[in-house]
C-alpha cells in the first residue's frame, strides 16, 4: 500500500468515525442521566437535516440550522415528557421497547411529511466539488467542519458538565440519583433537559453532516446502529471514549475495504463489536466497576 | 390438574376453531383466506418461541429474524442450487449415496440436481441450533442493553451476508423454491406438501396449523414443568435462581436455542410455502416486529402472543394497514408498552377494578 | 346467506377487526404491487403516484368503454413475502384482471409462477432481464433492459478507446442485475473489468473504495450501476479526490434530483436513458414527445416533483394494460394476448412492440445517451 492511499483510507476513516462519534455522544448523554439508550438517537440527527433543509427555502443557512436545532431540542423534550417521564420505575426492556416503537413512529412520520426522496443542505463552503489538498490527500472542506463541530460538542459538553450549575446537577443526577434528590436537585426535569440536549447535538449533527450524507426519511437507523456501537465500543457514557472508538471503528472500516468486498464492511463493524461485547463488556475505555454499579 | 385441564380445553378449543374456519371458507368459497392465515401461521411459530425467551426467561432478542433467515436460506439455497456441474466430485457423489440428493427438470427443460427438501431442513435447522449455542454461550452473559445490541448484531450479520452473498441471491433472495414433500403420495392416499401452489391451499394450512399446535403443546408443557418455573426464577431474579440451585446459563441457553429452532423451522416451511425468501426475512424491522408482538402478546402469555402474533400478522400480510404498516407496528409497540406493559389482552375490566382499588386502598406500591 | 357466512369467517379470522368490503358495481379491477414504503421506495413511490394519476384521469373521462377502472393498489414495501401474500389476495379474492409492478426484480420473480398458476397478467416495473427471459406466458415488464443499457455504454466507450474500467454497484436487485451484465458483456466489447464492488444502498460515503479504485492507475472509466442516492455520492467523491475519469452511470440515474444532490461533481456524467429527460428538445416528429411532455406536465403539475424514469416505468404499466383491455376486452387471457400483440405503442419509456418471444418489448433504440450540464439532462453529442 502506497503511502497516499494509506492517508487516504485514513482520512476517509476519520470522517465517518467522527460522524458516528457525535451520533454516540447522543447516545452517551442519555445514559448518563437515566440508564437509558435512546433507541430513536438517530432519528434526532434525520430531524435536524430534515427541519433545516425545509427552513432553508425561508431564511439564511445559520438560522435555519439554528432553528431545526431548537425545534428538535422541542421534539426531544416532548418526547421525554410524553413518553417516558410519568413512567413509574419502567424496566430496561420496556424502555428498549418504546424507544424503538418511537424510532420507527418518527421515520413513518418523515416518509409521509417528506416523501421517500433524498435532499441535502448546500455545502457550507464551496461547492460538491471543492477540495482542501493536506499533502498528497485532498478532502472537502465539508468534512472540517464536521470535525470542527465535533471538537466543539465535546470541548462544549465538558466545560457544561464541569463548570454550568444546570451541567452539574445532571451530573450528580448520573452518579448518584437518589443523593442528587436528597440535595434537591429535581432529577425528573434532568432527564428532560437530558434528551434535549442530546436532541439538540444530534440535530446539529444532522445539519453538518448533510452535504456529504444527504438526508432521507431512513437515513437515522443505519446512523444509529453505528452510534451505539461506537458508544459501547469506547463504554457507555464515555463521551472522549466515544470519539477515539467512533475513529478507531472509521479507520477499521476505511482499511477493510482494501481487503474484503465493501458488501462485507458492515459484518466487520458488527463483528468486532460482538467481540468487544463478549471480552469486554464495558467496552474499550469504560472502567468495569463503573459499569458494574449501573443496574444493567 | 386443574391447569392441565384447562391447558387441554383451549387446545382442543384451537383445535376446533382452526377446523371450524377451515370448513367455513369451504362453505363460502373464501378459501383465500387460507393462504394469509397460513403464513401467519409460521410467523406464529417464531413468535411464541421468542416469547417463552423474552417473556419466562427474560432475555431479549433483537435478532430473531437472523434464526429465522438462517432456516429459510439455507433450505432455500440447497434445494435450489444445481448440483449436476458437480456430479462427478465425491462429495456429490457420496452425499448421492446418502440418498439425499434428487434430481429433476426446471421449468424450462434444464437438468436439475438438488438436495431434498427433508435434508435439507434437518441441515438448516441443525445448523441454526448450533449457531445458536455459539452466540447464546456468550450474549447470555450480557444483560439489558447489551444483550439487546448483541443479538441486534447478530441480526445484522445475518441480513448482511444474505445481502452480499451471491449465494444467497444478493438483494433479489432466491426463488423458484421447489414443494417440500412430507409425505409421498402413497397406495392411492394423497401425499402432504409444503407449496403454495393453488391446489395445495387446504393441505398447507392443516401443516402450517399443525406446527403451530404441536409448537404450543410443547411450550405449554414446559413452561408448566419444573423447568418453567425455574425460568420464571430466572426472570425474577437470576441470583436468587442461581442461589437455590437452578444452572441459570444452562437453561437460558436451552430456551434461547428452542426459540432459535422455531424460527428457523418456520423459516424453512414457509419459504418452501413461498416458493421463495428475501432479504426482507432477515432484516432489523422483522426482528423488531416480533418482538412487538411479543410485546403485544404480554411477554409471558403464551396465548395471548399466539393470538396478536397471528392475528396481526395476518392483518399485515393482507395489506390492511397500507403504506402505514410499520408505524402501525411502532404505534402499537409504544401503545402497549406505556399502558399495557402485560400485553392488550391484558387490559380488561377485572383488572383495571382490581388496580383501582388497590390504588384507592393506599398501598399501590410495589 | 353467503355474504352473512363471509363476514362470520372474516371476523373469526381477523379477529373481528376487519369489515368485508363494500358491495362493489361493475369495475374494471386492476390490482397493483408497489413498494410504496421501505428501501425501494424512491421507485414505488413515483410509480404508484404515475399508475393512479392515469386512472384517475381515464376515469374522469368516462372510464373504458364506459366501465370505470378500480386500481387496488398495495404497498409490498418491497418485501417478497408481502408481495406474494398479495399477489394471491389480487389474483383469488379481488378477481382483478392483471396486476401491474412489482417495483423490484426480487418480488417480480417470486410472482412469476404465481402469475402463471393464477394466469393473470403480470406487468412488472422490476428491471432485471430475467423477469423476461425466460418467457413466462403471463409476465411483462416495462424498464428497458440493462443489457441494452450495457451495450450503449460499452459502445460509447469504444468509440473514447476505453479499454480498462471499475464496476461499481448498490445492493439492490438493480445493481446486482445490472453488475452481471456489464462483467458478461465486457468480453464482447474487448473491455476488461479491473475491479466490481457493490455498495450499501444506504451508504453515505464512498471516499474508500474511491481510493482503492483509483489506486489503480489504468482504470480509464468508472461504470456506477444503482437507483440508490449512493450513486450522487460516489460521483462527489471521485470529482473530490480529483478522479477525472469519466463516470458512466445506468438509466437508474434518471432522475433530476440526483443531479442536484450531486451538484457541480454531476457535470458530465454520461448515461443511457428513456427519452423522457429529454422530452422538451426531442424533433416534433418523435412519436413519443406529444406523450412525454403530457405525462411531465401532468405529473409534475400534480405533484409538485419532477418526473423521473422510474414513474415513468409505472406510467407504462398501467397505459399498456389500459391499451391491452380496450384492444381485447375485460378478460385475463384476452388482455394477455392483447399485450402480446401490441405494435409501435409509445410510452415513456420507449416504443413498445410486444411479442411472443419479446415480453419487454423495447428495443436498443428506446435508449439514448445522455449527459448532464448545466444541472440539466441533455443528448450527449460524443467528445
Amino acid at each position: 500500500m502506497t503511502l497516499e492511499l494509506f492517508s487516504q483510507y485514513l482520512f476517509a476513516g476519520v470522517t465517518y468515525g467522527i460522524m458516528y462519534a457525535i451520533v454516540a455522544i447522543g447516545f452517551n448523554i442519555i445514559y448518563n442521566t437515566t440508564g437509558i439508550i435512546n433507541f430513536a438517537q438517530g432519528e434526532f440527527v434525520m430531524l435536524g437535516g430534515m427541519i433545516s433543509i425545509s427552513l432553508l427555502q425561508v431564511m439564511p443557512l445559520p438560522a435555519a440550522i439554528g432553528l431545526a436545532v431548537l425545534i428538535t431540542m422541542a421534539v426531544g423534550a416532548l418526547i421525554e415528557i410524553v413518553f417516558i417521564r410519568w413512567l413509574d420505575n419502567p424496566s430496561v426492556l420496556r424502555l428498549i421497547i418504546i424507544t424503538i416503537g418511537l424510532s420507527i413512529l418518527i421515520r413513518e412520520m418523515a416518509l409521509h411529511i417528506w416523501g421517500e426522496s433524498i435532499r441535502s443542505l448546500p455545502y457550507f463552503y464551496g461547492n460538491e466539488i471543492t477540495t482542501i489538498g493536506i499533502g498528497s490527500v485532498r478532502i472537502s472542506p465539508q468534512v472540517l467542519w464536521v470535525i470542527g463541530v465535533c471538537g466543539i460538542i465535546v470541548l462544549g459538553l465538558s466545560l457544561f458538565f464541569k463548570v454550568v450549575p444546570l451541567g452539574r446537577e445532571m451530573r450528580a443526577c448520573s452518579a448518584n440519583r437518589t443523593a442528587a434528590i436528597l440535595c434537591g436537585i429535581n432529577t425528573r426535569n434532568m432527564v428532560t433537559f437530558s434528551f434535549m440536549l442530546s436532541a439538540g447535538i444530534g440535530a446539529l449533527a444532522g445539519c453538518v453532516m448533510s452535504p456529504i450524507t444527504y438526508t432521507q426519511y431512513d437515513s437515522g437507523t443505519a446512523l444509529a446502529i453505528k452510534g451505539f456501537t461506537v458508544a459501547i465500543l469506547g463504554g457507555l457514557g464515555n463521551s472522549m471514549g466515544a470519539v477515539v472508538a467512533g475513529i478507531l471503528l472509521g479507520i477499521i472500516e476505511a482499511f477493510s475495504v482494501s481487503i474484503l468486498p465493501l458488501a462485507y464492511q458492515d459484518v466487520i463493524s458488527i463483528t468486532i463489536l460482538l467481540i468487544i461485547l463478549f471480552v469486554r463488556p464495558h467496552g474499550l475505555f469504560g472502567s468495569s466497576e463503573a459499569a458494574g454499579l449501573k443496574e444493567f | 390438574m386443574k391447569v392441565s385441564r384447562t391447558k387441554s380445553f383451549a387446545l382442543a378449543l384451537l383445535v376446533v376453531l382452526v377446523i371450524g374456519v377451515q370448513l367455513l371458507t369451504q362453505a363460502t368459497e373464501t378459501t383465500y383466506y387460507l393462504t394469509q392465515l397460513t403464513m401467519s401461521a409460521y410467523y406464529g411459530l417464531v413468535v411464541i418461541g421468542l416469547s417463552v425467551l423474552m417473556g419466562y426467561a427474560g432475555q431479549i432478542s433483537i435478532g430473531h429474524a437472523g434464526f429465522f433467515a438462517i432456516g429459510g436460506y439455507l433450505s432455500a439455497a440447497l434445494t435450489t442450487q444445481n448440483l449436476v456441474a458437480l456430479q462427478a466430485s465425491p462429495v456429490i457423489k457420496f452425499l448421492g449415496s446418502l440418498g439425499v440428493l434428487v434430481a429433476g427438470q426446471d421449468l424450462y427443460g434444464e437438468q436439475l440436481l438438488t438436495i431434498t427438501p427433508w435434508a435439507a431442513c434437518i441441515f438448516a435447522v441443525l445448523v441454526a441450533a448450533v449457531i445458536a449455542v455459539i452466540l447464546g454461550v456468550p450474549v447470555l452473559k450480557l444483560k439489558g442493553h447489551y444483550l439487546a445490541m448483541a443479538t441486534l448484531g447478530f441480526g445484522i450479520i445475518i441480513f448482511r451476508i444474505a445481502l452480499a452473498a451471491e449465494y444467497f441471491g444478493e438483494a433479489d433472495g432466491i426463488s423458484e423454491v421447489p414443494g417440500f414433500v412430507l409425505l409421498p403420495a402413497v397406495a392411492g392416499l394423497p401425499g402432504l406438501t409444503v407449496s403454495g401452489d393453488f391446489g395445495h391451499r387446504v393441505e398447507n394450512y392443516y401443516i402450517a396449523w399443525a406446527m403451530l399446535i404441536i409448537g404450543m403443546v410443547l411450550l405449554l408443557n414446559l413452561i408448566d414443568s419444573r423447568i418453567g418455573r425455574a425460568l420464571r426464577s430466572i426472570h425474577g431474579s437470576e441470583e436468587a435462581a442461581e442461589a437455590v440451585g437452578v444452572n441459570t446459563a444452562r437453561l437460558k441457553l436451552s430456551v434461547f436455542v428452542l426459540s432459535a429452532v422455531f424460527a428457523a423451522l418456520a423459516g424453512v416451511f414457509l419459504t418452501h410455502y413461498n416458493g421463495g425468501i428475501g432479504p426482507s426475512e432477515a432484516s432489523v424491522m422483522k426482528s423488531v416486529r416480533y418482538v412487538a408482538l411479543v410485546a403485544v402478546g404480554g411477554m409471558a402469555n403464551l396465548w395471548g402472543v399466539l393470538i396478536m402474533g397471528v392475528s396481526l400478522t395476518f392483518l399485515s400480510l393482507r395489506g390492511v394497514f397500507g403504506s402505514y404498516d410499520d408505524a402501525v407496528f411502532g404505534a402499537i409497540l409504544i401503545g402497549v408498552m406505556l399502558f399495557a406493559p402485560n400485553g392488550i389482552l391484558s387490559i380488561r375490566g377485572k383488572a383495571v377494578l382490581a388496580r383501582l382499588k388497590k390504588t384507592t386502598d393506599g398501598d399501590g406500591g410495589n | 346467506m353467503k355474504e352473512v357466512l363471509k363476514k362470520v369467517v372474516l371476523a373469526t379470522a381477523a379477529c373481528c377487526l376487519l369489515v368485508a368490503p363494500a358491495v362493489q358495481a361493475e369495475n374494471l379491477k386492476i390490482g397493483a404491487i408497489f413498494a410504496v414504503t421501505g428501501g425501494a421506495s424512491f421507485l414505488g413511490g413515483p410509480e404508484a403516484r404515475s399508475a393512479e394519476m392515469v386512472v384517475e384521469e381515464i376515469n374522469k373521462a368516462g372510464g373504458i368503454n364506459g366501465n370505470t377502472i378500480e386500481l387496488i393498489i398495495k404497498d409490498s414495501g418491497a418485501s417478497p413475502e408481502k408481495a406474494i401474500s398479495f399477489a394471491k389476495q389480487l389474483i383469488e379474492e379481488d378477481k382483478v384482471l392483471a396486476i401491474i409492478g412489482p417495483s423490484t426484480s426480487g418480488e417480480t420473480m417470486k410472482l412469476k409462477k404465481i402469475a402463471e398458476q393464477g394466469k393473470t397478467p403480470l406487468i412488472s416495473c422490476g428491471a432485471a432481464e430475467v423477469i423476461v427471459n425466460p418467457v413466462a406466458k403471463y409476465v411483462f415488464k416495462t424498464p428497458q433492459k440493462d443489457s441494452f443499457a450495457v451495450q450503449k455504454i460499452y459502445g460509447e466507450m469504444n468509440k473514447m478507446g476505453i479499454k480498462k474500467i471499475a464496476v461499481v454497484a448498490g445492493n439492490t436487485g438493480f445493481g446486482k442485475a445490472g453488475k452481471k451484465q456489464l462483467l458478461d458483456a465486457a468480453e464482447k466489447f474487448g473491455i476488461e473489468v479491473a475491479a466490481a464492488e457493490t455498495y450499501d444502498k444506504k451508504a453515505t460515503d464512498l471516499t474508500a473504495l474511491v481510493a482503492k479504485l483509483m489506486a489503480d492507475k489504468e482504470i480509464q472509466a468508472v461504470v456506477n450501476w444503482s437507483i440508490v442516492p449512493a450513486q450522487a455520492i460516489i460521483a462527489k467523491n471521485m470529482r473530490q479526490a480529483g478522479w477525472e475519469v469519466p463516470l458512466f452511470q445506468s438509466h437508474g440515474f434518471g432522475n433530476i434530483k440526483y443531479v442536484e444532490a450531486a451538484g457541480a461533481a454531476a457535470e458530465g456524467i454520461i448515461f443511457p436513458a428513456g427519452r423522457l429527460l429529454i422530452a422538451d428538445s426531442l424533433p416534433d416528429a418523435d412519436p413519443q414527445k406529444a406523450l412525454l411532455l403530457k405525462y411531465k406536465n401532468d405529473y409534475e403539475t400534480k405533484y409538485k416533483e419532477a418526473a423521473s424514469t422510474f414513474g415513468g416505468h409505472g406510467y407504462d404499466a398501467i397505459t399498456v394494460l389500459i391499451a391491452a383491455i380496450e384492444n381485447g376486452g375485460a378478460d385475463r387471457d384476452k388482455i394477455r394476448n392483447a399485450i402480446e400483440k401490441l405494435d409501435g405503442f409509445p410510452g415513456t419509456g420507449g416504443v413498445f412492440t410486444y411479442s411472443p418471444e419479446d415480453h419487454n418489448g423495447l428495443g436498443i433504440d428506446s435508449f439514448v445517451m445522455l449527459t448532464v450540464k448545466d444541472g440539466k439532462f441533455v443528448p450527449y453529442e460524443g467528445k
